[in-house]
């Protein structure tokens, strides 16, 4: 046993993890232009009536963000896997749990964090008054590190799987469910002047409680997968 | 008391032939109840007065509907067993049960439509229960294409249990979260904390359907089981045995 603290492992494998997203930029862009690119494919097919597109637009972004989190999954233990770096972290004397929670943190630093970004610029593509804009903000900001909780759990489960991409999907979007509904809906009851209190607690409660579980089915998981 | 032993029937060489044994009497069991059940669903119970008669169709939908949640939460306690313990016969019961589940839920869908249609003017609606519903066969679905996916049994019985337990943890936040989202379909009729709000041989229709669908249910899973026994262990010499009995 080393003398090595928890906390500073976190910290080592959130830094190398970020460090190895900046060397890769292109790798966190793909998942950015997607979101942006099916954002924008839906006025081309609804059509452009600015009534219509503002009570879409909530429904759309939040949508359209699941699915880009969702893409980026597959990114968050398959490089680690293939290099052997994965076995390490299992056979550290750290808690596998914490050391997740770490890697799903850099994950959403460098996956979910520029989706929340540049939400609001699609927002106003939709008209969103500056309002249901702030509240898009706080919403995802709540909501995608939920998504990438519980997305590491499908990601573990699915890890070296031939077709794994399809899986995830269907393992991961009925999972998503609740928090698409309470995220849309905190930006649709700003819209609706309903106050956006509820829906942001029950996010923020959602991500406590996957803060708490969902590492610990994934390290469960990542055993699973590498034994 | 140590002379009873308890696990004898957890080994899938002796629980082979129990279930053998049991599975035509839970059949014919089955076959017995949905017989009386329908006679009561289709001569006995009244008209409704508001429905017609097109609400008969509730005797086949809700039994279904009970049992595909019922049987999601056998199949995800049989997963965590198998994960917690490694006891083999746990997860090929999990394995077993998926299909009669996700069956069981696509039952209810379709008679759900069958009886939205005529009542509300619509095949589907995008209700609370409809959709937690439908959320439920997707969670059936990811857990036997996990276990198909995976070549190695045991990784397969383990990875899908995962899946199954945190599914299980998710239905009720599904559920309420649908909930709160639109609400359209009835209420519940049946309770256990109220008086039921319907005839009383509509009541007993459906709850006899309910144990001809529960003992349908058994019957299934056990002749299933011994299918994925005799798959899993079909290097044993008791299987090989078997097979030169045979």
């Amino acid at each position: 046993m080393n003398n090595t603290s928890l906390i500073d492992c976190m910290t080592t494998v959130i830094a190398r993890d970020l460090r190895i997203a900046l060397r890769r930029r292109a790798d966190v862009m793909t998942s950015l232009i997607f979101f942006v690119i099916a954002v924008s494919l839906f006025p081309l097919g609804i059509g452009a009536d600015p009534v219509l597109l503002r009570t879409l637009g909530p429904g759309v972004v939040w949508v359209a963000a699941l699915l880009a989190c969702m893409l980026a999954l597959a990114r968050l233990f398959a490089s680690d896997h293939a290099d052997g770096t994965l076995e390490q972290l299992v056979l550290s004397p750290q808690p596998l749990s914490m050391l997740v929670l770490a890697k799903t943190a850099a994950h959403w630093l460098t996956t979910g964090l520029p989706l929340v970004i540049i939400a609001p610029v699609l927002g106003l593509q939709f008209g969103l008054d500056s309002e249901a804009l702030l509240i898009l903000i706080a919403s995802l900001l709540l909501g995608t590190p939920t998504l990438s909780l519980i997305g590491g759990i499908g990601a573990a489960l699915t890890l070296g799987l031939p077709g794994g991409g399809a899986l995830l999907a269907l393992l991961v979007l009925p999972l998503y469910i609740p928090v698409l509904i309470f995220g849309a809906g905190a930006v649709e009851a700003t819209a609706a002047a309903l106050g956006a209190t509820a829906h942001l607690s029950i996010l923020g409660a959602l991500l406590l409680g996957t803060i708490v579980f969902a590492p610990w089915a994934t390290a469960l998981a990542l055993k699973i997968a590498i034994e | 008391m140590s002379d009873i032993r308890w696990y004898k029937f957890s080994s899938p060489q002796t629980f082979y032939p129990l279930a053998g044994a049991l599975a035509p009497w839970f059949g014919v069991a089955a076959a017995l109840f949905a017989g009386y059940g329908l006679y009561i669903s289709f001569f006995l119970a009244p008209t409704d007065f508001q429905q017609g008669e097109a609400y008969r169709i509730i005797f086949i939908h809700v039994p279904a509907a009970w049992m595909s949640m019922f049987l999601y939460l056998i199949m995800a306690g049989w997963a965590a067993i198998g994960l917690a313990w490694h006891t083999r016969l746990s997860s090929m019961m999990a394995v077993a049960i998926a299909p009669t589940g996700a069956l069981m839920t696509f039952i209810a869908l379709w008679t759900g439509a069958l009886w939205g249609k005529p009542m509300w003017g619509a095949w589907w609606v995008w209700d609370a229960r409809l959709t937690s519903e439908l959320i439920l066969l997707f969670l059936y679905l990811g857990f036997m294409f996990l276990h198909a996916a995976i070549d190695d049994p045991r990784r397969a019985d383990r990875a899908a249990a995962v899946i199954a337990i945190v599914g299980a943890i998710n239905v009720p936040i599904i559920y309420f979260s649908v909930k709160w989202w639109n609400t359209l379909h009835q209420g519940a009729s049946v309770s256990l904390t109220r008086i039921p709000t319907m005839a009383s041989t509509m009541l007993w229709g459906m709850l006899i359907m309910s144990i001809a669908f529960w003992l349908y249910a058994i019957a299934v899973v056990l002749i299933r089981v011994r299918c994925v026994i005799l798959e899993r262990e079909r290097n044993a010499d008791w299987v090989k045995q078997l097979g030169a009995d045979a």
